[in-house]
């Protein structure tokens, strides 16, 4: 059998069965498009975090306050919870470790704020000048806070682009207008440039303001929340979080390193951390839209079986004029593996759409690889295989004598 | 062309053992045309499958054109009835949503024919079965019960077999129609020398072959 002849046998025996041809198809497209998408959704947002993490500064490392952990007790408290870290200890490491390129401590916390006429909940960073080069914050308008505002304990506020857009409206020029945080009027002496981050942990909604301001007037107390340190390198990253480490066990007064009372973290942990759990969330929405794949494989071969016993007649005499076991299985193997083929195209397309859809509509970045277009056009055409299989080797086996007796 | 030596063909279902051919032995030559007759459940039907290389003997030997069929692989019995027999059964068996045209060219698909030569050996075909040039074009199931056959003696001539093989090939046809496929079968052994093997249990029908083969019981009575 010429490959052109059974492209015609498939085209035709698919075409003279419209209806269930293409109700078996819309199963696997359904299979493929939701496999498409879902795992679009899973690397869009994978992209998404990886790519804000990056945003908050490069050669990052990040030390923050923890409960210290008793022995025998697995119970930790939320970070930036305790308080154990303190504008010393942030002096003491910019004092005694090596290869430090910047450091800046802050104290965060949510407040209530509100211009003239509206007013927002939102992030409320009292930190140091330092503090815009290590978080890779750039300014729009006006100016960061200055080391003049830290020490003269100024009431001046550097906005994020979102809470600007709270606060004025979009696009308006705030410097020069008051605030009030937790009812203190604070002077907006800048705004600073959209990271793009989104979600619960929005570089763009936050308020800056000199560190001693709010020791002074809003937390009142000497406990930092977070303490940024630069490397000047990324090869040294570890090497500084070491040295910081046993410094602050030191200075802590701490033997064992696992009840330390901080915690310290390099954005390579991070990034590998995030990446690492997306990576989960994608294989588990694949997994649950792999469980409609798997179904319309069934379909296709509850089709391929009706068709079996459908042209019974047919395959008997197909096999009277000369037809061999593999000519009958490579017939029905090519129609059920046509069939995936055509959901496969329109699966993807439709996966396609429907990851434009979903990141147009709710917001939520996605991504449709080259590689999970393959794996979808290779798994469709492994389910046509598969499934296929034993309906054609049924046919093939069917004995001619019996085939063309079949009423 | 065609030799049965000491065919026997037994069933086996479960401890009942049916011996449906008995030591069958008899010869076909080439340009013959030969009914194989007898009622129902004489063996003939099983004797056409044997003859058709849809079926092989329990034991004995059958040559088809030199070759000993009756050991042949289910594969090497579909070469043998590619190349060799052309079949026409009762029930037509065509395909009902394709054309007269792909009806007919549906053997040569398995024997790798070029698709540009297809056609005219199909049309050749058609033209010697004597169906009319106007339905070539029809699909299959549009067609009268004796054109169906036309169409099914053409399917079963266009590779140019060594044997054409019809089983009742009357049995769905009223008398009239049925005639004239008899006597095109009669053309096609008169004129153009093919071997036409007939199985029927009809008296008048086997009447139209030169030669009856009588079969009872599994056994053939007269030659």
């Amino acid at each position: 059998m010429l490959l052109t002849d059974l492209a015609q046998e498939t085209y035709l025996a698919i075409k003279s069965n419209k209806v269930r041809s293409s109700l078996t198809i819309l199963g696997i497209v359904i299979g493929i498009g939701s496999v498409i998408a879902m795992i679009s959704i899973g690397k869009g947002t994978q992209k998404s975090i990886e790519s804000s993490i990056q945003s908050i500064g490069s050669n990052l490392i990040i030390v923050s306050p923890s409960f210290q952990r008793n022995v025998g007790s697995s119970v930790s408290a939320g970070r930036g919870s305790a308080q154990t870290l303190t504008i010393d200890d942030a002096e003491a490491i910019a004092n005694k470790v090596s290869g430090i390129k910047s450091i800046a401590s802050d104290i965060s916390k949510r407040y209530q704020i509100t211009s003239k006429s509206k007013n927002t909940n939102t992030q409320v960073v009292g930190t140091e000048t330092a503090y815009a080069t290590v978080r890779n914050v750039t300014i729009d308008l006006g100016n960061f806070i200055t080391d003049q505002d830290y020490k003269a304990q100024s009431k001046v506020a550097v906005l994020g682009p979102t809470t600007r857009d709270d606060l004025f409206g979009e696009n308006v020029n705030p410097v020069g207008q008051k605030i009030k945080i937790n009812k203190i009027e604070f002077k907006v002496v800048g705004v600073t440039k959209s990271k793009g981050g989104s979600g619960m942990n929005n570089q763009d909604d936050m308020v800056y303001i000199p560190l001693t301001a709010a020791k002074a007037y809003l937390s009142g107390d000497k406990y930092l929340s977070t303490i940024s340190i630069e490397s000047t390198d990324s090869n040294n990253l570890t090497i500084v979080q070491n040295q910081v480490s046993e410094l602050l066990l030191d200075r802590h007064k701490i033997i064992n390193a696992d009840q330390a009372d901080f915690q310290i973290m390099n954005q390579a942990d991070i990034v590998a951390t995030a990446s690492s759990v997306t990576g989960t969330f994608t294989m588990l929405l694949a997994a649950i839209a792999g469980i409609s794949l798997v179904v319309g494989g069934i379909g296709i071969m509850n089709m391929m079986l009706t068709n079996v016993t459908e042209r019974t007649r047919e395959i008997g005499l197909r096999k009277a004029i000369g037809a061999k076991r593999d000519d009958i299985s490579n017939q029905f193997l090519a129609e059920s593996i046509m069939l995936t083929f055509i959901g496969g195209v329109l699966g993807v397309a439709l996966g396609w759409s429907v990851a434009q859809l979903i990141s147009k509509l709710a917001n939520i970045s996605t991504d449709v690889s080259m590689d999970s277009v393959l794996l979808a056009f290779g798994v469709s055409a492994l389910i046509g295989i598969v499934f296929g299989y034993y309906p054609a080797k049924r046919a093939a086996k069917l004995n001619p004598i019996d085939a063309l007796r079949y009423e | 062309m065609i030799e049965f030596k000491k065919i026997n063909k037994i069933y086996n279902t479960g401890d009942v053992e049916t011996r449906v051919l008995k030591d069958i032995s008899f010869k076909i030559d080439k340009g013959e045309f030969v009914a194989i007759t007898g009622p129902s459940g004489s063996g003939k039907s099983t004797m056409m499958h044997i003859i058709g290389a849809l079926d092989t003997p329990t034991n004995g030997k059958y040559f088809l054109d030199g070759h000993d069929v009756s050991k042949f692989t289910d594969d090497e019995l579909a070469d043998i009835r590619k190349d060799k027999i052309g079949f026409v059964f009762q029930s037509f068996n065509l395909l009902p949503r394709a054309t007269v045209l792909r009806n007919v060219i549906l053997p040569l698909i398995y024997s790798e024919i070029k698709p540009e030569q297809r056609e005219e050996m199909a049309k050749k075909a058609l033209f010697a079965a004597g169906l009319p040039e106007d339905r070539w074009n029809h699909l299959s199931n549009q067609l009268s019960g004796g054109q169906m056959q036309r169409v099914a003696i053409a399917r079963a001539l266009v590779n140019n077999p060594s044997l054409i093989l019809a089983d009742e090939p009357t049995g769905n046809l009223d008398t009239s129609t049925g005639e004239i496929v008899l006597n095109t079968f009669r053309e096609l052994n008169r004129k153009d020398g093919h071997t036409i093997v007939l199985i029927t249990h009809e008296a008048d029908v086997a009447a139209y072959a030169d030669r009856i083969i009588y079969l009872r019981d599994g056994v053939i009575i007269n030659k």
